[in-house]
């Protein structure tokens, strides 16, 4: 094993009482003084603040028409000012990574999985001029009903940008890279900024008492409980953005044209369907299915026909929830599957996602 | 009280002992969101995995402490599983054992001990 990396907001996390964990090469807050439950619902109902400088964040300066031959998004619809969810994809249909584009203007912003980020780059370097890795920045996220309040209170142009803008904005003399998005399917900002200035940014949020630090252990419930995939667990190289039910991500001109590494495959199971579908799942009893359980389709069958990629607790919903993979036909909402628990077979019913309605400001 | 290396206090209460686990497992789990308890009147062996917990993070197994006859189980921690973060060694009890042998306790660690055990 390598070292583990910090992010510039080591100290911080240490002074504010973090437990650290390896994550993706780095050591981050898994978790707070408040614990992972009331971290959960503290931005749910205020604003929390998360430190996610681990992942990866590059300049592309080539035409978005040479980016569209790495994704199957539609990258020259994307007006400037604007940011758009997508996915990296190989030849046969799989993803190697989600990740965000950003129109900039002059060039397009990239935000990549911390764990994938080398690859990422690796990969968009070896198909595309102008690759620029963005090495001296933090990234911060700011998420939850109070977020824009409690932004615009440092930043008061924040209030203009709507879900999925993106914006430079100054922070006394430091240059802000925002967007209105987030990982928990509620309203709030990704905010990259210089290093240098990182720890005052976010001593100033965290001075206010709607803003608390929140660590990885609530920001995998939140994504979960908002249906969102972690890359690495509900996506990876075996599925594919059909199957992944990320077809909303696939605008109609690249599904027509095609154009994108796995076509083929994408564009047949777009005309057909996939053979197997991410469904949400509840179950019904109170024990949580973790990632990994076998799910079947009799209390008796010999043979599972899918397996849960995310499962935990859901701190909003007070109830256990889970995503997997199960074959199309059984993928409808309220089919009635049973989950391999410690050896019991316990039900589960399909259900839509996200678990909870998002609460983007659109 | 003594108290196991898997975190567990046991507390003797007439011929019978009480076992829950401690606050410092109780910290390290982070909130317990589902407990699964034994069956009454089951006989287990020293080592057995006869319970389960699970907290946001992760699940573990209880073990049983002794060997004995499970007798009683706190239902109230399977309603209400923050029960064991808030009152770990009061009203977040797991189960009551008749123990075969109340010598075998002997084994383990005083309050002080366990204090040094998890430093």
């Amino acid at each position: 094993m390598t070292d583990l990396g910090r992010t510039c907001l080591y100290d911080l996390h240490r002074e504010l009482g973090a437990k650290m964990v390896p994550f993706a090469g780095y050591e981050m807050p898994v978790q707070y003084p408040m614990g992972v439950m009331g971290e959960h619902l503290h931005s749910r109902a205020k604003a929390g603040l998360f430190d996610v400088s681990h992942m990866g964040q590059v300049i592309l300066r080539a035409p978005a028409e040479a980016l569209e031959t790495l994704v199957p998004v539609d990258v020259q619809g994307l007006a400037e000012g604007r940011q758009r969810y997508a996915m990296f994809t190989n030849d046969a249909g799989g993803i190697l990574d989600d990740l965000m584009i950003a129109n900039r203007g002059d060039h397009l912003f990239l935000v990549v999985n911390a764990a994938c980020k080398e690859a990422d780059i690796a990969h968009l370097q070896a198909h595309l001029p102008g690759v620029e890795p963005v090495t001296d920045r933090a990234l911060l996220a700011l998420q939850g009903p109070l977020a824009e309040t409690v932004l615009a209170r440092l930043v008061p142009g924040v209030a203009a940008m709507r879900f999925m803008d993106v914006a430079v904005l100054d922070w006394e003399g430091a240059a802000l890279w925002l967007s209105r998005s987030g990982y928990t399917g509620d309203d709030g900002f990704e905010i990259s900024l210089p290093e240098d200035r990182a720890e005052a940014f976010a001593r100033a949020l965290l001075a206010m008492e709607e803003v608390a630090p929140i660590g990885l252990g609530a920001r995998d419930s939140l994504r979960l409980e908002a249906g969102l995939c972690l890359y690495g667990h509900d996506i990876d190289t075996d599925t594919s953005p059909v199957e992944a039910g990320l077809t909303w991500a696939i605008q109609k001109r690249r599904r027509t044209e095609g154009g994108f590494p796995g076509a083929a495959r994408i564009q047949r199971e777009l005309a057909e369907g996939p053979s197997r579908k991410r469904v949400g799942l509840l179950p019904e009893g109170r024990a949580p299915m973790r990632e990994g359980t076998a799910l079947f389709d009799s209390e008796t069958a010999e043979a599972p026909v899918g397996t849960i990629t995310s499962g935990g607790f859901g701190p909003s919903l007070q109830a256990p929830i889970a995503m997997g993979y199960v074959p199309a036909a059984l993928a409808q909402p309220d089919t009635r599957l049973w989950g391999e628990v410690r050896g019991k077979r316990l039900p589960v019913r399909v259900a839509k996602t996200p678990f909870r309605p998002s609460t983007y400001r659109t | 009280m003594k108290f196991t290396e898997e975190h567990e206090w046991l507390r003797v209460e007439g011929d019978l002992v009480v076992v829950g686990i401690t606050e410092h497992a109780a910290e390290q789990l982070g909130d317990v969101v589902f407990v699964e308890l034994p069956e009454p009147e089951t006989q287990v062996a020293k080592g057995d995995e006869v319970s389960v917990i699970e907290s946001v993070k992760a699940a573990s197994d209880i073990l049983a402490p002794l060997d004995g006859e499970i007798v009683e189980v706190n239902g109230a921690i399977v309603d209400n599983p923050g029960l064991v973060n808030e009152d770990p060694l009061g009203e977040g009890w797991f189960f009551k054992m008749k123990i075969d042998d109340l010598a075998a306790l002997d084994d383990y660690m005083t309050e002080d001990e366990y204090k040094d055990f998890i430093g």
